[in-house]
């Protein structure tokens, strides 16, 4: 089967079935047990080798306990009345119409200009399937093709390239290695994969948006993408709109693993639903997401804007293994009302002449409490590793708090590393100057914080850091006077 | 254009302004002179709006509209300008995307296209040569780490580049060299026109042998008790600001 009649194969049978597809997936009781586990993977109909990897990490999961070292506070979660296997934006969970969306959330759509249409798709109600972006996902799928590059849901990947699943899933997060990473392992239902083969500059930003059946990889989210030798991928996650979703834990996985002087950039703008004004609903955002610099002279970079999620917990990081490669974080987080992010990376230098940058930017208004967690380790073998970080903290009003916990390991005497943190608060005077000047108060803090958060922006692709700018300002709207 | 008619504002519990009457016409400088504490700084800020300043009574009306009802921001597109006594830091904020942004905001407001940024360099390159900035301040944050008379060079740019109908300047010679000092002036004598108004407040005289006022006022203890022309600077100079003290609270005493 061609992609093209692939895509409007699936296209058709969401638009006929849609509605009903979703409660057969209902089905599906809440709660966690191996027959649920062998459910989700009949469902897909995957091999072997994948169910036998999900049962190894639940047995694992139930001998784990949830971490309680970050930062951040939220009532007990019970796992066995989360529903594992189903579509988060389902008729039945998801609100039936745009009245019954948080009011909020509709202004900001409405700020961002986005259409109707997509408006209730992404507030998740129940809407037939929308097709737009079919023809779009099919002539770039067609392009990257002949190149030799796959890029494809994860459960597609499983169906049509096993050999490359079997061999990278897990090499760089073990479902050993964390609680919520076991989770997904256990149980997550789809996601993205990409490779790029050798040699092969991937000639346009890839994102999730031209992947057709990207709205249902949900809660339980798993992305691997692989550059072989010589290759490049620029990768955008994400979307600037906030997403309303019915699921509040999410545990997501992504790795990404770099061949020698193969590089991968990893943009993500995150903006969750981060729950009203009081701190009701919103998502928990459980993430790990590792890259593996497992050749020489590789990179991997990863920037991040997160703005939405009720909890953030997240540490994009880099083992860098080969000799001479790079390993790099631009964070910006935001937490505004009660929004609470434990944020940060892990750099790890196993290889000879290894460098790797941390520059993170966390912003604090109304009762949000940001976290900055960050871990430079420099092992025996890493002959002249270097790492410069930067951790700067903004206040916005006196109801915040931002916190940095930076760990340093260096076992090698020839390493060099850096350390600058600031703590700056936006102050009444400042916004008192920029109003003589004509500004408003919004636009004043807006300014001040995007030039607080130019150095990580710069290196978002071009028209991601336009709307990243506009997102900004909107996240923290109503945070001063 | 300006007029203030009996204003009184305090600060916490503290009464610093009892009764101000000025009225300044377009085309018209006035300097505001006084000893420290005497109130010139708080006429200037409440001028601006700012909100530490809680104003108890009085009225000040700018071209007919009671400018105490306007906020801040809609002062300054209106045109009132304050050239801060104390300029402030933004760090992060390139100069340049301040002054673009402010200029932007006042020709918003008066139904001019927004000025891009290639046209805002040449823009800014005139108004520098004439202050005599390095053009090196064109490439740093918002003040951050500038000398005293860089931060009032870059006030005194922001007047030229505005072109604001009333501009209050505070304290604009504090801190500032004799160089600097005819550098700025030779920017605000530059904007002098007849369409614009000036209220220059100054501690010292000095400031005036440069940008020669037509009117100046003493103030004191929070009231203007004495009027004149130029040569009432000098006087003061001569005499000092005790004199005026005694004569303030003679005022007190009637």
């Amino acid at each position: 089967m061609s992609s093209t009649t692939e895509i409007a194969a699936l296209a058709n049978q969401e638009y006929k079935y849609g509605f009903y597809t979703d409660i057969e997936v209902d089905a599906v009781p809440p709660g966690l047990n191996e027959d649920v586990i062998r459910t989700i993977s009949a469902k897909k109909g995957e091999p072997e080798f994948m169910l036998e990897w999900r049962l190894k990490a639940y047995r694992h999961w139930l001998t784990m306990k949830e971490p309680t070292w970050a930062n951040v506070r939220y009532p007990p979660i019970d796992y066995q009345k989360v529903v594992y296997y189903s579509s988060p934006k389902t008729a039945k969970n998801g609100p039936k119409s745009l009245d019954e969306v948080d009011p909020k959330l509709l202004e900001t759509y409405e700020k961002l200009g986005i259409p109707l249409r997509e408006q209730q798709k992404l507030a998740g109600v129940a809407v037939d399937a929308v097709f737009d972006s079919v023809s779009v996902a099919t002539t770039f799928r067609g392009r990257l093709k002949e190149l030799g590059i796959i890029f494809c849901s994860f459960s597609e990947a499983v169906q049509e390239h096993p050999e490359l699943v079997e061999k990278y899933l897990g090499s760089v997060v073990p479902y050993t290695d964390n609680f919520f990473a076991t989770l997904n392992s256990a149980v997550f239902s789809d996601g993205s994969f990409c490779y790029v083969p050798k040699g092969v500059r991937c000639p346009m930003e890839l994102s999730t948006y031209f992947r057709i059946n990207a709205k249902d990889t949900g809660q339980f989210e798993r992305t691997l993408i692989i550059a072989e030798e010589g290759s490049y991928v620029s990768y955008l996650e994400g979307c600037t709109a906030p997403i309303r979703d019915s699921n509040q834990l999410h545990a997501a996985v992504v790795e990404l693993v770099a061949l020698d002087n193969a590089q991968i950039k990893y943009s993500t703008v995150q903006n969750w639903y981060p729950g009203d004004k009081e701190g009701r609903g919103g998502i928990y955002n459980f993430v790990t997401k590792r890259g593996k610099c497992q050749g020489v002279n590789s990179k991997i970079s990863w920037t991040q804007l997160e703005t939405g999620s009720a909890i953030t917990w997240k540490y994009p990081s880099c083992l860098l293994m080969g000799d001479n490669s790079v390993g790099e974080f631009y964070s910006v987080a935001v937490t505004n009302n009660r929004q609470q992010a434990d944020t940060g990376t892990k750099m790890i230098h196993i290889g000879k002449n290894t460098k790797s940058t941390i520059v993170s930017k966390g912003i604090s208004a109304g009762h949000g409490q940001n976290t900055y967690r960050g871990m430079v380790k420099i092992l025996k073998g890493a002959e002249g590793a270097r790492n410069f970080s930067q951790c700067d903290s903004l206040l916005i009003g006196d109801q915040c708090g931002a916190h940095t916990f930076p760990y340093l390991e260096v076992r090698n005497s020839t390493a060099q590393v850096e350390h600058e943190a600031t703590t700056s608060k936006i102050g009444e005077d400042q916004i008192f100057y920029c109003k003589q000047r004509g500004m408003t108060a919004e636009d004043a803090v807006s300014m001040i914080v995007n030039g607080f958060c130019k150095e990580v922006f710069r290196e978002l692709p071009m028209e991601f850091a336009v709307e990243a700018q506009k997102l900004l300002g909107i996240s923290l709207e109503g945070s001063v006077g | 254009m300006l007029k203030i008619i009996n204003l009184q504002a305090k600060v916490g519990e503290k009464e610093i302004l009892k009764g101000i009457d000025l009225e300044v016409k377009a085309g018209e400088v006035h300097a505001i002179m006084g000893p420290n504490g005497s109130g010139k700084s708080t006429l200037a800020q409440v001028l601006a709006g700012r909100e530490i300043y809680e104003v108890t009574g009085g009225q000040v009306l700018f071209e007919g509209r009671d400018l105490l009802e306007m906020a801040p921001e809609e002062r300054a597109v209106e045109g009132v300008f304050l050239a801060f006594q104390y300029p402030v830091e933004i760090p992060g904020v390139s100069n340049p995307y301040f002054l673009r942004a402010a200029l932007n905001s006042v020709r918003k407001h008066r139904g001019l296209p927004e000025v891009d940024a290639f046209d805002f360099t040449e823009l800014a390159k005139q108004k520098m040569k004439l202050l005599e900035m390095d053009e090196a301040l064109m490439k740093r944050n918002v003040n951050a780490g500038f000398s005293g008379g860089e931060k009032k060079r870059n006030e005194i740019l922001q007047l030229a580049l505005l072109e604001p109908k009333l501009a209050v300047l505070d304290e604009t010679d504090s801190g500032l060299d004799i160089d600097a000092l005819k550098a700025v002036s030779r920017g605000v004598n530059a904007l002098r026109s007849p369409e614009r108004a000036f209220l220059v407040v100054t501690h010292y005289q000095r400031l005036l042998n440069h940008i020669v006022p037509d009117f100046v006022h003493v103030m004191a203890n929070g009231r203007i008790v004495r009027s004149g022309d130029k040569s009432l600077a000098l006087e003061l100079e001569q005499k000092g600001y005790a004199e005026m003290d005694e004569l303030a609270v003679s005022e007190l005493v009637r």
